[in-house]
């Protein structure tokens, strides 16, 4: 099937105006016989909540943390970006939309990136209305910093803290709704199903997560905010609790998977320590501003203190490869080349995976006492996790998994191919292509949360009656039965191995063979190793304790199986794409320089997934994409 | 970097199985902790020998473990996130421990936060605080540009410094009468200081202060031991602040 | 009205009250140290204040009122305080809480107890052994009460037991005041405590060496 992303036509400056004067209206009498799920209350799920409760819907909030306020859009650390253009450096609305486009290496489509760069300022305003204690300069001015790559300095921020920030913002307009009565909200519980009557989405079976009870919520639409995936990995960045199983459970009730391979690895994260490690700690990428990376050049020089190393036998490697953007190269193209120095033998720290990040340069420059103020609570953050002072020496820095650019498919309106199942943020595909600039993603968050959905969920309801559900409907009682099924058999396994172990085992599969760099060989060899380690799971796990009570084992193991059906799906969709871009680089398609080699004339597509069955071959479905305003051209940072 | 010498430790956890049952210490061996490790991956460890053992593992609250999100909440040998500067449990490594030491691992305790299961607490009681008037009336969309009101930096540098707090509840499970004074006022604060939030100051403080009376919340008594437990630093600067926002509100 | 149920209505009201007694509490000392000076001193002193009549009265109630305000908040206050914190820790450490704030209850009431054996002691002299008379100059002596007073062991000691509870009670109330009117900064937090430290202690060493020099000297006699 050619999928359509409904995208508006005509000039790209016009499409989301036009768009939404198209969009059918819902009288504001009519909008409190509407009722709306949100699921998940990170950027985009708080923010819709808030702006649709606001707007007068009827709407019911879910979260898995025991309160809104925690969603893991909190730990974002740079700033957000919009073009305000407030410096007067030549930012525009259209810059950000071309930046946006070629960072994600021309696998995002246009209309999308366009009206996210377009609201991008709607949203500063609207958080510093808020009350959003953005950085400002001494006359009072919101103040700007470059941020990730970008040659103009767009990016807002608050300290080393702009999610937890813009997250609070959001947070307290929700607070304000639930206050009000227009939003209901539920704490620690989780989505296990997606209830769709008749082809239509009309509900959720969710777990209460402290008294165990499997319960259906309906609604006149459902919008998942549920973020990414990449805790298939095992170790990233992402919060512990972060999953797909909500956008597995859509998944597997036909909403279509896009991308699922593309997957940002944040190339300035603290090396891992020990095998019992369970999470990687990011530094913000703002660090490379001050920061250069090396290794030594002769391997010998690795197991030295980096200070005895002189500098004619460091290798700056990014400076030497990329001598334009130097330390400031995008994420993908950083992590790849950390990545390349440590397979060379050359990296540093336990196991030799780790590149220096060396500030001994700035320091010189500005002072340490400027080092401090830009960047104080971030050595203080390494010093705590590494024991090492990094004024005193260099950081040691490794790539580690961070965004998930995949997710649902999506329309231009946020609806996947599900009628009213709308997808926002992380958890769709839309705007970030193959690769995510920095401070993009909380863009995202708040734009499809605040300017987009409000709007576009506006002209799915006016087109359906409302409540025109029932939660006596077979579907729901078929849905709250498979539910509870699947945890009595995750119980009744009992076997050997915990779930953490079997978790564990996924992520080192993942990490060495669908990671940074992937082969034909080794995606292969994945989807040989992850059926097995399906089978030893549904076989050999342990969960302990009671369905009808809090169990953090349950949970884990939930997820955990969905990540093991996941995986499979992801590792084929690599597979498939015989192509390098962005966050997905095949081995075999490269350039004879290292770099990524696109294959336009066959996958400049969107690749959406069709489930057809756990273990079943699924269908893929293409997107075409179509640039008719920024021309696709080879990126080059050098 | 620390050296590689691991640790045998001697925990003794707080296990209660449901909010109306009776709990108690339990005694546990952590064996083979490496320095490196945190505090919470050190937890992980224990469990999975619990699993192997058949005991049902200790249910803790977490999610980010860099710091961030608030959800841990420990309270250790008697401190809350157990008392290294600025840090919460998840940041905690056991480099800070000895080899033979007993660490006491206790849930947040106060009678706003009833205990869910083991170290797991309902902290839904501040969320209360924040729904009766922790934000600015704002609507979405239809507001000015960021620029049009000029905030002078040190307003909006004292602003973030009380925007910090991550709402973990650390001062109320240190604070001897179980008050969230600090968490309320660092929220009253921020947006007292800020021209978005100054219209609503006065509702908003008597508003906020009411709901912490009524969620059962004590009285602060100017202990000033959330500040020492905060892993935030939040000062208690904000809380004379709520004070003279609650009195200019009086007198209004 | 809503102020006197307000978390923070009530500790304004402990705060004003508690630093009006504050206040009277260093006036009483300065009069008190005119005792020094010999029986004329403070026996003229006595005269004078008795000689204001129903300003004295009003004095005392307006004082007794306040006296009642913060003690009946103070009860209420902890009272609900220990029920905010029913459960205790196995292991509890103090991080910046202090003796005395964490025991303003008790020596607040160990203060209230005292105050009313020191009014039925020298106000109303009613206790037994209270030497009564009057001087040279026909006013009320009582130079010769207190020093009389004092020579007893155990009054001296209840006395300067008492004092060093105010000493714990305003070590920790001062500062507290600032805090609650809303007058603390991070800078000035320190400073005030150590000014409210310096205050309870020259309140302790003005009320406690009457009777100890007093004792003092009649033992060394």
């Amino acid at each position: 099937m050619i999928l359509d992303g409904k995208c508006p036509t005509g000039p790209i400056e016009k499409t989301w105006d036009k768009h939404r004067f198209d969009l059918k209206l819902v009288n504001p009498a009519n909008k409190r016989k509407y009722k709306v799920i949100v699921v998940g209350t990170g950027l985009a799920g708080g923010a819709a909540a808030a702006s649709m409760g606001e707007l007068g819907y009827q709407v019911e909030a879910f979260c898995y943390q025991d309160s809104p306020r925690r969603a893991h859009s909190i730990a974002a650390q740079g700033g957000i970006n919009a073009a305000k253009a407030y410096p007067n450096d030549g930012d525009s609305i259209y810059r950000l939309f071309y930046d946006t486009i070629k960072g994600g290496d021309f696998r995002a489509r246009e209309a999308d990136v366009w009206r996210l760069a377009q609201v991008s300022n709607n949203i500063i305003d609207q958080c510093v209305a808020q009350g959003v204690p953005f950085a400002r300069d001494y006359a009072g001015y919101l103040d700007n910093r470059s941020f990730g790559g970008a040659q103009v300095s767009r990016t807002f921020y608050a300290r080393g803290q702009t999610g937890q920030q813009l997250l609070l913002g959001a947070y307290s307009a929700l607070s304000r709704q639930i206050k009000a009565g227009t939003v209901k909200m539920y704490n620690r519980t989780e989505m296990l199903d997606l209830i769709v009557i008749d082809g239509v989405a009309k509900g959720i079976t969710i777990r209460d997560l402290t008294t165990g009870e499997i319960r259906v919520h309906m609604g006149d639409a459902v919008c998942l905010a549920t973020g990414g995936y990449v805790n298939v990995f095992y170790l990233s960045t992402n919060a512990m609790g972060c999953s797909v199983t909500a956008n597995w459970k859509a998944h597997k009730k036909g909403a279509f998977f896009a991308n699922p391979c593309y997957t940002q690895i944040h190339p300035t994260c603290i090396p891992q320590h020990g095998e019992h490690q369970s999470k990687l700690t990011l530094m913000s990428e703002s660090l490379r501003n001050d920061g250069r990376c090396w290794v030594p050049k002769k391997k010998e020089d690795c197991g030295k203190h980096p200070n005895e190393v002189p500098e004619e036998e460091r290798d700056y490697y990014l400076e030497r490869k990329y001598p334009s953007f130097g330390n400031l190269a995008p994420r993908d193209i950083a992590s790849r080349a950390a990545k390349e120095q440590c397979d060379d033998g050359r990296g540093v720290g336990p196991g030799g995976r780790g590149v220096y990040l060396d500030f001994a340069t700035a320091i010189k420059r500005v002072g340490e006492h400027t080092i401090k103020e830009r960047y104080g609570n971030l050595f203080e953050m390494y010093e705590k996790i590494t024991d090492e002072d990094a004024y005193k020496r260099p950081m040691r820095m490794y790539p580690a998994p961070h965004y998930s650019m995949g997710g649902l498919w999506v329309d231009y309106n946020l609806m996947s191919n599900i009628p009213g199942l709308f997808v926002l943020g992380e958890a769709n595909f839309s705007v970030h292509g193959a690769n995510r600039l920095g401070a993009s993603a909380l863009m995202q968050g708040l734009a499809d949360g605040y300017f987009v959905i409000p709007y576009t969920i506006g002209g799915y309801l006016a087109g359906i009656k409302p409540g025109d559900y029932s939660a006596e409907h077979a579907e729901c009682k078929k849905s709250v039965e498979e539910v509870k099924a699947g945890i009595d058999k995750l119980f009744s396994i009992k076997g050997k191995k915990t779930v953490s172990e079997i978790y564990r085992a996924l992520g080192k599969v993942m990490w060495e063979n669908v990671g940074m760099a992937r082969s034909d060989e080794s995606l292969k060899l994945a989807l040989k190793e992850i059926p097995k380690l399906r089978d030893e799971f549904w076989n050999n796990v342990n969960v302990t304790g009671e369905g009808g009570d809090f169990n953090q084992q349950l949970e884990n193991a939930g997820r955990v199986a969905d990540f093991l059906e996941f995986a499979e799906l992801m590792t084929k969709d690599a597979l498939v794409r015989e192509e390098s871009c962005g966050g997905h680089f095949r081995v075999e398609h490269q350039m004879p320089d290292g770099e990524a080699k696109r294959n336009d004339v066959d996958f400049c597509h969107v690749a959406a997934w069709e489930f057809k069955g756990v273990g079943n071959e699924p269908e893929l479905h293409k997107e075409p994409l179509k640039f008719d305003n920024v021309h696709l051209a080879v990126r080059s940072y050098k | 970097m620390s050296d590689h010498n691991t640790m045998n430790l001697t925990l003794h956890v707080w296990r209660q199985k449901g909010p109306n049952a009776p709990g108690k210490l339990e005694t546990y061996e952590a064996k083979n902790v490496s320095p490196d490790m945190s505090f919470l991956e050190m937890i992980d460890e224990v469990n999975e020998d619990l699993i192997k053992k058949g005991v049902e593992p200790i249910a803790f609250d977490h999610d980010c473990r860099e710091g961030i999100c608030g959800m841990c909440s420990q309270v250790i040998n008697g401190v809350p996130h157990g008392g290294q500067d600025r840090t919460t449990v998840c940041q905690l490594h056991m480099r800070t421990f000895k080899d033979g030491d007993n660490i006491f691992i206790e849930p947040w305790r106060a009678k706003a936060f009833p205990i869910v299961k083991d170290l797991v607490v309902d902290r839904s009681a501040l969320d209360t605080i924040i729904q009766a008037g922790g934000y600015t009336s704002c609507h979405t969309g239809g507001v000015a540009d960021g620029n049009t009101i000029l905030i002078p930096k040190p307003e909006a540098d004292y602003a973030m410094d009380a925007a910090e707090c991550i709402g973990c509840g650390a001062c109320v499970a240190g604070c001897p009468n179980g008050s969230a004074m600090l968490f309320t006022s660092a929220k009253v604060s921020q947006l007292a200081v800020l021209p978005q939030g100054k219209v609503e100051a006065a509702t908003r403080v008597n508003a906020m202060t009411e709901a912490l009376q009524q969620c059962g919340f004590g009285n602060c008594s100017n202990h000033y031991e959330c500040q020492a437990a905060c892993p935030k630093g939040i000062n208690v600067k904000f809380i004379a602040k709520l004070n003279r926002e609650y009195l200019k509100a009086v007198f209004e | 009205m809503q102020i006197l149920k307000s978390v923070v209505g009530r500790k304004v009201f402990m705060a004003i009250t508690g630093q009006c007694m504050v206040l009277f509490a260093v006036v009483h000392m300065l009069g008190n140290s005119s005792i020094f000076i010999g029986p004329d001193g403070i026996n003229a002193y006595a005269k004078h204040l008795h000689d204001l009549g129903p300003l004295v009265w009003i004095f005392r109630a307006g004082l007794f009122a306040f006296v009642a305000i913060h003690i009946c908040y103070g009860i209420q206050l902890t009272l609900e305080n220990n029920a905010a914190n029913p459960t205790a820790y196995a292991v509890k450490k103090q991080l910046k809480a202090t003796f005395a704030s964490t025991t303003m209850i008790w020596t607040g009431l160990l203060i209230a107890l005292f105050v009313i054996f020191h009014i039925l002691h020298f106000t109303a002299r009613v206790t037994p052994g209270v030497v009564q008379g009057v001087d040279a100059l026909g006013r009320y002596d009582v130079f010769t009460m207190v020093v009389s007073a004092f020579k007893n062991g155990g009054i001296a000691f209840v006395y300067v037991v008492a004092m060093c509870a105010l000493f714990f009670h305003l070590s920790h109330g001062i500062q507290s005041f600032f805090q609650t009117m809303g007058w603390n900064t991070d800078r000035t937090q320190c400073t005030i405590s150590t000014i409210g430290k310096a205050v309870a202690f020259i309140l302790l060493a003005g009320y406690a060496v009457i009777p100890i020099s007093i004792l003092a000297s009649a033992l060394i006699k």
